[in-house]
């Protein structure tokens, strides 16, 4: 722990515009006057509300470094890939934030998620407001084509639900229906690695029955929980690591070549490859799961 | 005198029969169509009579009481040589047409009945239908944007959504037996505006909305004039085809009842079946299961083709349209925009005078 920093003497005039900003948000809010797009994204609220209240836990908690920031295109269309784990979705969220705060074009990153996420109250709710949409073809070209920055996680529920002894193990990458949008929109496919996410929650356990009952892929058991309880659901404070690579090109394809299941195959292939072997080589430079 | 003036789509209509007069689209649709001088005949059938403003309204639009689940409809179809039928009359509220049984044999053997009789008909030349966007469903499993070549994730299980699936399933056949004939398939999505009543409009001016706990839909709705526009244009040019036809942009369940100033009250979902059905059963608000599954989770649908191919471009957006509806209908908000701007000049003030 730091020395804790000295209070600064208020600004009279900052902590005015703080209240008036506040007090401004909170009546556009209970207006309603506020946009939101086709696919619910609630930019207002994202950035007022969601992302302040995401970001101690990317800065403070699991102190995330991120490394080849400047292969993410600062505009237009970019389809990002990265790969899944920690039993909780946290992943998603730490990708999010890294590109909306350390990206010098701030980018929001637009998920693309399971339909069980949509059918959950609340949760399905607050992802769409945050940018997330279905996970569907439509939906992934129709962002790419209006040059969104769209992030999938092609291993799905079986790399997030992994056993902890298979970590940074990844997973099968469905059936590439990602490689086939990005390359009817011809957009840049990025791979991305993250590295801390499999430690936030070790998920040594899965209580089937108690899933199938609740209708969730699997009902985790990790050290803390459920013998802890509500406390067992606070997430181990593991150093992270996001890595962005080089982009793979897709336009010098046909768009018709979305249809080519060789060429689709070999490039789900090689994005794949190269996510796993980033993640080998971030993990072979981390010392210590906490202190990276 | 028929007048055969040539449109770059196709030519005008000279005699058109609409349904469901008695309602505000079909009604208001003869009434722009009867002060078309280029229109020789227009023909307005219901089974009961418009309201007296409206009949005022629809001018020199003849009203013939008739039901068209009745044979004698070929009559009127032959005997007036009507060219070009828009079937406007299809119901979404079991309420307004005596109950589920009723509606579903007006909305689906009225339409077998009516294209029965267009088929016999040489004078026919275009049909148009108005359908409705909820052929698509609602659900989690659901794309953001329908476009019209998709079809739903789950087919709809009864109701208004299964009639309509129905009938233009009946109208895809017509157009395969009558491949001379003009069809033009319209899904509206939900109405909404200062003059028309839906369900949705007796929804938002309920004092306090009800809406599923956890889940906030994606609305998109179309102004009525628009709905208006859209029908006279695909009964005077032809423009066959399946279109969607809704308003640009989407509101948010619970930004549009702030914006018409309710206080909106979550119902766990489990409850809302109950809810739904004590609201009906007291006469507030009409609500059936297709549109407590759109209230869930919302829909939206893609309008290039209206764009592109129909030619037309609603004036007015969601947003405007919901706010012409609020100010048109006069909505009491319990949480004014001025009361709010008022609460928050005097918080700031006030926090000026403490510090």
């Amino acid at each position: 722990m730091r020395e804790p920093e000295p209070e600064p003497t208020p600004d009279p005039a900052a902590w005015e515009t703080g209240l008036e900003q506040l007090l401004a948000f909170a009546r556009r809010r209970l207006s309603g006057d506020y946009t939101v797009d086709e696919f619910g994204y609630d930019r207002d609220l994202a950035d007022s509300l969601l992302m302040p209240a995401v970001r101690p836990l990317y800065r403070k908690w699991f102190r995330v470094e991120t490394i080849g920031m400047h292969n993410v295109p600062d505009t237009g269309g970019a389809l990002i890939v990265a790969n899944h784990s920690g039993t909780l979705p946290l992943d998603a969220l730490m990708a999010t934030v890294a590109l909306h705060d350390d990206h010098v074009g701030h980018r929001q990153l637009r998920l693309l998620g399971a339909d069980l996420m949509f059918k959950l109250p609340v949760v399905g709710e607050l992802a769409r407001k945050n940018g997330a949409t279905l996970a569907c073809m439509p939906d992934a070209e129709r962002l790419m084509d209006t040059g969104e920055l769209v992030g999938v996680f092609p291993e799905g529920f079986k790399g997030i639900g992994k056993p902890f002894r298979d970590r940074y193990k990844l997973q099968r990458f469905g059936r590439g229906g990602f490689v086939s949008a990005a390359l009817k929109t011809g957009v840049p496919i990025i791979p991305c690695s993250i590295v801390g996410a499999e430690e936030t929650y070790p998920k040594i356990g899965d209580i089937a029955p108690l899933a199938r009952l609740l209708g969730a892929p699997y009902f985790p058991v990790t050290p803390l929980f459920p013998l802890l309880g509500p406390v067992g659901m606070i997430p181990l404070p593991s150093k992270w690591y996001i890595e962005f690579g080089e982009p793979i090109r897709t336009d010098q394809h046909d768009p018709a070549d979305a249809e080519d299941p060789m060429l689709v195959f070999n490039l789900t292939d090689q994005v794949r490859e190269t996510i796993q072997h980033t993640l080998y080589r971030l993990l072979s430079q981390r010392r210590n799961v906490f202190l990276g | 005198m028929t007048s055969s003036r040539t449109t770059s789509s196709g030519t005008k209509p000279s005699v058109v029969l609409v349904t469901g007069v008695s309602k505000f689209l079909g009604g208001n649709l003869a009434a722009r169509l009867a002060a078309d001088p280029d229109i020789e005949r227009v023909l307005g059938v219901d089974t009961v009579p418009p309201p007296r403003d409206l009949l005022r309204r629809m001018g020199r639009a003849e009203f013939v009481r008739a039901d068209i689940r009745n044979p004698l409809i070929a009559k009127v179809i032959s005997g007036a040589s009507v060219d070009t039928v828009v079937h406007a009359s299809l119901s979404s509220t079991p309420a307004s047409s005596g109950g589920r049984t009723a509606m579903k044999e007006m909305n689906v053997i009225g339409t077998m009945q009516l294209l029965a009789a267009c088929q016999k008909a040489e004078s026919i030349r275009r049909v148009v239908l108005k359908s409705t966007t909820a052929v698509y469903g609602s659900s989690p499993r659901d794309p953001a944007l329908f476009d019209e070549a998709m079809t739903p994730k789950e087919l709809p299980s009864g109701g208004y959504a299964k009639d309509a699936a129905e009938i233009e399933g009946y109208l895809r056949g017509f157009g395969r037996r009558r491949p001379d004939v003009s069809v033009t398939v319209l899904r509206f999505s939900n109405f909404i505006g200062p003059r028309i009543d839906t369900v949705l409009t007796g929804y938002f001016s309920l004092p306090v909305v009800p809406t599923v706990l956890g889940y906030d839909a994606r609305v998109q709705l179309l102004h009525e004039e628009d709905g208006l526009a859209v029908l006279e244009r695909a009964a005077v040019h032809e423009l066959p085809g399946v279109f969607n036809v809704a308003a640009d942009g989407v509101l948010l369940l619970s930004q549009a009842i702030r914006r018409a100033g309710k206080i909106a009250v979550g119902v766990p979902r489990g409850a809302v079946g109950p809810v739904g059905r004590i609201l009906r059963g007291a006469r507030v608000v009409d609500f059936s299961p297709e549109q407590m599954r759109f209230l869930n989770f919302g829909r939206v649908v893609d309008t290039a083709r209206l764009k592109e191919n129909f030619g037309f471009t609603p004036r007015w957006t969601t947003v405007q349209a919901f706010d012409d509806y609020v100010r048109g209908r006069a909505l009491r908000p319990v949480l004014g925009a001025e009361r709010l701007a008022s609460v928050e000049r005097g918080v700031l003030s006030l926090a000026r005078l403490l510090h």
